[in-house]
């Protein structure tokens, strides 16, 4: 059952020996100065994309392991071809080194945002919070969260379903810059999202989303093996679909297994609106695939003997080479691609399958 | 796909379960003073309405609803009186907002229309299909996010706008209870889609919707044995918004739920413990109705909001009758007002 916090003395566990901050990067990571306040405490892992003789200078004070290509392709050996390469789709190598329980990502174009009062927001404070408290995607509750303070559950929410389904996944918003495809990015280049949305609500059970993965949070126990991000850039006919992809996964999985989903609260400030002729190229073929892809994911059916997320997850490969292989050859790379990657999770995380462990608790 | 809807295409529907409206009107004036006003007075209700001048309204009592009845069961007392006004309008949209609800203000400090705001959530499309996380996409400011397949950027029409409630929330007399001082005061700027099969409990305190097309569905079905006078000592909104979600979904249309917000009222909270007495029913009975609503599939030849009543009726027959009485009384409401929604209600505006 959720445990509310005291009015008083509202207070979120760390968790800093239990969460990991994933960074992808391929310049430098000064914008963690920003973060420092409230990133400090915890470990980075920070996966180095592009050339891997270049240095990437992280600032004084942080904890990290920093990994390049040379160290992917070393810890992974052939299986090293799963990650992809000029993409920060490469991230999800740092989900699989990690040892936590948690983890959350961030890119490094993002910084502090405020609130509408004025106050700095600590967004990983928020992502806990959504984490460690129970989502609902059975029901819809109209007033949101009902688990925050100064909200509930509201009338007629049956009281069966009121204790909720353990929350695998915290996706944030973005203050500024807007997470828009090319072409909307090229339609309407100066809009900027200047709304604050004071909400946290569960994406409900047999609804799909897309997942960005500029401020994302998730329980890597109860999902990690599904977060595999793609064959993104690099030799790769698209790009900038890797979060989708993983979103897509995620939330089908999420739903067989009863686990949740949310998003709303925390926003960060996203400060650089990356090229939208360049966005249109790595996007071309994602933008049609898309229109195959989510009505493939809309009808995916797991089948009940697949009881935990590796087994859900190459279950989904093969209904990917099956039924996308005749789109384009690339899903049967991907497929591929999907199987070599819960071959190296189990590899590098041989104490047992996360098995969203929900319906056991 | 947006369109204009004209003010004269608008019943503002008020149920009058006090005799006294006149603070209540002149608050709101300024919102509603543009729309004609339907005021059903709850046919229990013995004193005469006081309305102050200046609105174009018509009043509707318990006479004119024995005369529309004629014969038929469906009981209008209290809080159902809301479905006689839906039924004898004859404009396509109604907007309805309880009379014990204020004009709220955003976090500007700034007043909201709520009518205005039901108008602009039912004249832009609704996106069931796929969530967008910047919520309406439609809205100024917003647009659809990196991921959203464009094929479903059309959108579907909205048919039904849920808006909120700030100071008292709608909670059932059990959390009323455990939180006799809980004020919502969190406004959330948002207007977003409720996914299609995904369902939720409606509150018929503050809401938006096309008449023409969705007004047989909002159904005058589940009435408690206890049913009171307060809305959390009934369970009738709730009921009939799960059979207009479930008929909006058959029919490929949008619920959107969010923005606007009223102020509600403060209540005595010494009534919630006399409150649970009624409504302790409603709480049990959701647990039965929910799993029912979520598994219904309407077939393919129910094409309008009346052939799927009458469908969804016939599955509680059978599918709930044997649980409890209610349910009985409930499908025969629900045939009974579809034939009364096409002996008296106007499908076309």
């Amino acid at each position: 059952m959720a445990r509310k916090e005291s009015p008083s003395v509202p207070t979120t566990p760390l968790l800093k020996d239990e969460l990991d901050i994933v960074i992808p990067t391929i310049r430098n990571l000064d914008f963690l100065e920003m973060w420092r306040p409230f990133f400090q405490p915890y470990h980075l892992i920070i996966v180095q994309d592009g050339d891997p003789s270049k240095t990437i200078n992280v600032p004084e004070g942080f904890d990290y392991e920093l990994y390049n290509r040379n160290d992917i392709n070393r810890i992974l050996g052939p299986k090293a071809n799963c990650i992809s390469f000029k993409d920060s789709a490469c991230r999800c190598f740092g989900y699989m080194v990690s040892k936590k329980k948690y983890i959350y990502t961030i890119d490094d174009d993002c910084f502090v945002a405020k609130d509408p009062s004025g106050k700095e927001i600590n967004a990983l404070e928020q992502h806990i919070k959504n984490l460690l408290c129970p989502a609902t995607p059975f029901f819809f509750n109209t007033l949101y969260d009902p688990y925050r303070e100064g909200a509930d559950f509201v009338r007629g929410y049956p009281f069966s379903l009121r204790e909720g389904a353990p929350t695998a996944v915290s996706h944030g918003l973005w203050l500024n810059i807007p997470d828009y495809d090319a072409p909307t990015q090229l339609v309407k280049p100066r809009e900027r999202n200047a709304r604050y949305v004071d909400a946290v609500l569960t994406i409900p059970k047999g609804t799909l989303f897309p997942m960005c993965g500029m401020n994302l949070g998730f329980d890597r126990e109860l999902i990690g093996p599904a977060m595999y991000f793609g064959l993104m850039g690099d030799g790769q006919p698209i790009g900038r679909y890797d979060d989708m992809w993983a979103g897509w996964c995620v939330k089908v999985i999420c739903d067989h297994l009863g686990l949740g989903v949310k998003t709303g609260l925390p926003y960060i400030w996203h400060s650089k609106a990356s090229n939208p002729f360049v966005n249109l190229k790595k996007e071309y073929n994602g933008i049609f695939w898309q229109e195959e892809m989510i009505p493939f994911f809309q009808a995916v059916v797991l089948p009940k003997e697949c009881s935990t997320v590796q087994k859900c997850y190459i279950e989904l490969s093969k209904q990917v080479r099956e039924k996308l292989g005749k789109i384009d050859p690339y899903f049967n790379k991907l497929a591929d691609a999907m199987v070599t990657w819960i071959e190296a999770w189990d590899e590098l995380n041989p104490s047992g399958a996360a098995n969203g462990t929900a319906k056991g608790k | 796909m947006s369109m204009k809807i004209e003010d004269s295409e608008v019943d503002i529907v008020i149920a009058a379960l006090c005799p006294n409206l006149t603070s209540f009107l002149e608050e709101w004036q300024p919102f509603f003073s543009r729309f004609h006003l339907i005021i059903v007075k709850d046919p229990d209700l013995e004193d005469d309405l006081q309305i102050p001048a200046g609105f174009d309204h018509q009043v509707y009592s318990k006479s004119d609803m024995e005369r529309a009845l004629s014969g038929s069961s469906i009981n209008f007392s209290g809080h159902s009186c809301h479905y006689f006004g839906y039924l004898i309008s004859r404009k396509k949209y109604i907007i309805s907002i309880d009379d014990d609800c204020h004009p709220a203000r955003d976090n500007s400090g700034a007043l909201v229309d709520p009518v205005a705001q039901h108008i602009t959530n039912l004249q832009t499309p609704a996106t069931p299909f796929f969530f967008n996380t910047l919520y309406d996409p439609f809205c100024q400011g917003a647009d659809f996010v990196r991921g959203y397949p464009f094929s479903l950027r059309n959108g579907v029409d909205c048919i039904l706008s849920c808006g909120l409630w700030l100071n008292l929330a709608d909670y059932d007399a059990p959390t009323q209870i455990v939180k006799p001082n809980e004020r919502n005061t969190r406004y959330v700027d948002a207007v977003m889609t409720v996914p299609i099969r995904a369902m939720m409990p409606m509150s018929g305190i503050n809401i938006g919707f096309n008449r023409e097309v969705l007004g047989p569905a909002l159904v005058p079905g589940l009435r408690l044995v206890g049913e009171g006078k307060r809305r959390w000592e009934t369970v009738e909104d709730i009921w009939s918004g799960m059979c207009a979600k479930v008929v909006c979904d058959h029919l490929g249309c949008g619920v959107k739920s969010g923005l606007p917000y009223v102020w509600r009222k403060d209540v005595d909270a010494g009534n919630a413990m006399e409150s649970l007495k009624k409504e302790w029913e409603g709480v049990k009975l959701m647990e039965e109705i929910v799993p029912f609503f979520q598994s219904v599939r309407l077939p393919a030849s129910a094409i309008t909001a009346e052939d799927c009543v009458v469908a969804i009726a016939g599955m509680v027959r059978e599918k709930l009758g044997t649980l409890n009485p209610v349910y009985v009384q409930a499908a025969n409401a629900m045939e009974a007002w579809v034939k009364l929604w096409k002996a008296v209600g106007s499908s076309k505006v």
